[in-house]
């Protein structure tokens, strides 16, 4: 008996051992994201929204920094600051009053600039009805296994965001460009950031399915800016993308920070208003979506010496396409 | 499954006779080359020029017809060289300016550009739909440069018909290949470098472009990036074409700002970087120093018995050299970092030179000046005028007058394409003979147009920018300029093919314009709404009241004594005072 006990299990690790690595294979292809794209978008212009603008280039260098590269960011930008004749230090662009960290540096790529950051051009970005003779690094390509970051940030109020001091959008098209989108599997999941007035009145009316929401202040509470430069003599940044910066700074490709460390950033302590987030349309729970999976560009490699059956060809094309990237044409 | 297929180069591969494995393997001498220069020139007010060239010539043929497509890129870019053979451009130019070229304190720059963003193509000529290609060509360089140069449409596109014939070779005779427009408002800034710097083959990393650091660059009074792609001849019989590819940087520092007042400059002071080894992949990579204008005064470091003549626009300029192919060049440190010192300001007055500006008062009307300077003490020599205005200023061309020395001066060939609302801009081009040491001014009359209120951009309150005009000139020359076709000249002197010994071309470009033109509040609406609603309100609640309100006499109420009393007798149960 015990010998036919021990003589099944000799038998069965093998067995099970490639069942193991079978089951690990099935959730290596079957769960998560395969490329990583951001989209980041200020919306206000002249000199004294300076920090509009250094919160936009501080996210795109730690996104940048995190891996994601420049062909998979959209980085608009509604006015030009680091080289408009009011900086009295040309191309750079701050984020704290001692001058510390040029957010700007010295390799950055703006895909949509000055007047080109429209309503109508961002939401045509989002859903990728673009007109045909659009260059691709103004374009985002995602398919249905890419993961989204979306970051707004500017002047806004209950229901809307304002660009440019001359048209708005709302939240309703927002969302709806959204639908859109997961419609069109042009996202596998999407987390979306905006730092405003009343920034949770825009995540309010999402519907879509795997989105994750994060506002600086509550309805009815405003955004506040963190310090003022006296060489500089105008505001640097915002308070909440200040403290996600130094959040950020702290994250490196291999940190397994999720995104509850994500939601505590900020409190009211230290940022007057009431941060906010959403997660019910998120199917995954928060505490297990790591930061990077947003942030950054982490590719899952897992080196294995075992063979994998790929066994019918249905399964075969799923895992494969899984695997290929966007070729790079002209 | 898809396959990948392969293609083979167009290298071509020596093979003995008869023997299968390609053990000898030669491949053909390279067919490109790259070369580099820095050339510093110190400016009679204290600043500083300093003029990067980078030029890739590649023997090959982008556009010959039924040859199967280049696919293999050394040292010119892939992205510049699939837009060259996909939209079959002839020649392309584009520059990307911030600041403006004083040329009476500077004198004239190796290349010019105006303020802005300037973009010139001469497409081959069996492109069959230019306008299609040439909007689909802005879209793709706004995507390669990283500026909205999208925003270039057929209202500000021109087809100039004697202004801007080809630089390299090309059938100069018909200018419907021909298109020119510039965005006076765009700016340049890190993004606009990062990608040009990414063209070079050596990227930043090494040769000369390693100075080029954008806190530095952007801190100067003229910052000019640019990209010429022409056809030229390989050599004097012109047997053998090639493309060429120069990306120049122009910049002037400041005295004041970068240079701390004093007349002295070292590499470290401008770029905040000293050269630690030329492009490894450049067949040349020098730097001169202009040291013409005071010799004796002049205190140049570390010193080189290098020098060189050359006669570039119309002046023969002696320059220090220093190879940075060699290694003596940098020394012990292995770190190169010149160090100019000089005292005295002698300087060529330019013989060319224009301003332009706007004149009249109020938002209706005005008149645009261009005065043109002719400063040669005895020679007259005739300048070609370009102006593109948009078409929301209406020019009347028939107040146009050009007067020299307070006397008429009718011009010898006009080109006058009259603007079309929202379609395309105005077209002014004239030849003019300036007389010697004199002051030319040419005035036209225009009236503001009003926009639809969709068309202003959300800062109206900025004004409306008219792009610069360029005057080009063939100017006579105090120095006989050389014909002769030689390889190795420097990069500076031969951008300009040189016809004839006696003068050199030049193009100037004046001022851009800033223009308000007649805007409405936009916050007018809500004025107008809370305005409305008040006087509605008002009118209509008084008039409702009049009509429905009644009106009942009331008893006034009685003193605080009897109200008392009248609630003893109420308790009471007894009747009630009056």
């Amino acid at each position: 008996m015990r010998i036919f006990a021990f003589i099944h299990l000799l038998v069965s690790i093998p067995h099970g051992y490639s069942n193991y690595v079978e089951t690990k294979a099935g959730q290596f292809f079957s769960s998560g994201h395969t490329n990583n794209w951001a989209v980041l978008v200020c919306t206000s212009r002249f000199w004294f929204n300076y920090r509009h603008v250094a919160n936009t280039l501080s996210v795109y260098r730690s996104v940048k920094r995190l891996g994601i590269p420049d062909s998979h960011i959209v980085l608009m930008l509604a006015d030009d600051m680091a080289c408009n004749y009011r900086n009295p230090k040309p191309a750079t662009v701050f984020s704290h009053k001692n001058m510390e960290l040029n957010v700007y540096g010295d390799d950055v790529e703006v895909d949509y600039r000055g007047y080109e950051v429209t309503v109508e051009n961002f939401l045509r970005v989002l859903t990728g009805r673009l007109p045909p003779s659009t260059p691709r690094s103004k374009r985002l390509l995602s398919d249905d296994r890419s993961n989204i970051l979306i970051y707004l940030t500017g002047h806004g109020g209950n229901g809307f965001l304002k660009f440019q001091d001359s048209e708005e959008i709302s939240n309703m098209e927002l969302a709806d460009a959204f639908e859109q989108m997961w419609q069109k599997r042009r996202y596998n999941e999407l987390l979306f950031i905006i730092d405003t007035c009343q920034g949770a009145s825009m995540y309010e009316r999402f519907y879509s399915p795997n989105l994750m929401a994060l506002a600086s202040s509550q309805v009815g509470e405003d955004s506040l800016s963190h310090q003022p430069d006296l060489a500089i003599g105008v505001h640097l940044m915002d308070k909440y993308t200040f403290y996600l910066l130094e959040f950020l700074e702290e994250v490196h490709p291999a940190s397994q920070a999720n995104m509850n460390d994500l939601f505590k950033v900020c409190p009211q302590s230290q940022c007057v208003s009431t941060p906010g987030h959403r997660t019910d349309l998120f199917q995954r729970d928060p505490g297990s979506v790591l930061i990077t999976d947003f942030f950054g560009s982490v590719r899952k490699v897992e080196i294995t010496k075992d063979t994998i059956n790929l066994t019918s060809p249905v399964d075969r094309k799923k895992y494969i396409t899984g695997f290929l990237c966007c070729q790079t044409n002209l | 499954m898809n396959e990948r297929q392969w293609q083979s180069t167009d290298v071509e591969v020596n093979r003995s006779d008869g023997t299968k494995n390609s053990e000898t393997f030669t491949p053909a001498p390279a067919k490109d080359q790259f070369q580099e220069e820095l050339v510093i020139r110190p400016l009679h007010s204290g600043d500083i020029y300093a003029s990067f060239q980078f030029r890739t010539l590649w023997d090959t043929d982008f556009l010959q017809e039924g040859q199967k497509k280049v696919s293999h890129y050394r040292l010119f870019p892939k992205s510049l060289g699939q837009v060259l053979s996909k939209f079959s451009v002839q020649e392309l130019h584009i520059s990307f300016t911030q600041g403006f070229w004083r040329t009476m304190q500077w004198g004239q720059p190796f290349i010019p550009s105006p303020p802005g963003a300037e973009l010139w193509v001469w497409f081959h000529h069996t492109v069959s739909d230019v306008d299609g290609n040439w909007k689909e060509l802005t879209n793709v360089l706004s995507g390669i440069f990283c500026a909205s140069l999208n925003f270039i449409d057929m209202t500000n596109t021109v087809q100039p018909s004697a202004s801007f014939k080809p630089l390299g070779l090309g059938n100069a005779t018909d200018h419907r290949f021909l298109r020119y427009a510039t965005l006076p408002r765009e700016i340049v800034c890190t993004e606009n470098l990062t990608p040009w710097k990414k063209l070079l083959p050596c990227g930043s990393k090494a040769g000369l472009a390693v100075l080029m650091k954008s806190e530095k660059l952007f801190h100067s009074s003229f910052h000019s990036q640019a990209v010429h792609i022409r056809p030229i001849c390989q050599d004097e019989q012109c047997t053998s074409k090639a493309w060429e590819l120069r990306q120049t940087l122009n910049v002037v520092f400041d005295h004041y700002t970068s240079g701390q007042g004093k007349k002295e400059w070292s590499l470290f002071k401008m770029f905040s970087r000293t050269l630690t080894e030329a492009c490894p992949l450049a067949s040349s990579s020098k730097v001169y120093v202009d040291i013409t204008d005071n010799p004796e005064l002049f205190e140049l470091s570390p010193a080189t018995p290098l020098l060189s003549q050359a006669v570039v626009l119309g002046d023969r300029r002696t320059y220090s050299v220093y190879d940075l192919t060699r290694a003596e060049t940098f020394g012990q440190l292995r770190s190169f970092n010149l160090l100019l010192r000089w005292k005295g300001d002698n300087m060529l007055r330019p013989l060319l030179h224009a301003e332009r500006y706007v004149a009249g008062f109020g938002l209706q009307t005005g008149e645009i000046h261009t005065v043109i300077y002719n400063n040669h003490p005895y020679r007259a020599f005739p300048v070609l005028l370009m102006d593109s205005v948009p078409w929301y200023l209406q020019l009347y061309i028939h107040t146009l007058t050009v007067t020299s020395k307070s006397r008429d001066n009718k011009p010898s060939y006009i080109h006058y394409q009259p603007a079309k609302d929202r379609h395309r801009p105005h077209l002014l081009e004239m030849l003019i003979q300036l007389p010697p040491h004199s002051m030319t001014e040419v005035t036209v009359q225009f009236e503001r147009a009003l926009l639809k209120w969709t068309e202003y951009t959300p800062d109206p309150n900025h004004g409306f920018y008219v792009g610069s005009s360029v005057i080009s000139a063939l100017v006579p020359s105090m120095v006989a300029m050389s014909t002769n076709f030689t390889q190795d000249q420097p990069l500076f002197s031969s951008f300009v093919p040189v016809k004839e010994e006696s003068s050199y071309f030049v193009r100037v470009y004046t001022e851009p314009l800033l223009v308000n033109l007649p805007t409405p509040d936009f916050s007018m609406p809500y004025n107008v709404i809370c305005l409305t609603c008040t006087v509605v309100a008002v009118g209509y609640g008084s008039f409702y009241n009049l009509l429905t309100r009644t009106f009942q006499v009331d008893e006034p109420s009685p003193p605080l004594a009897k109200r008392l009393a009248n609630f003893i007798r109420r308790i009471r149960g007894v009747p009630l005072l009056a």
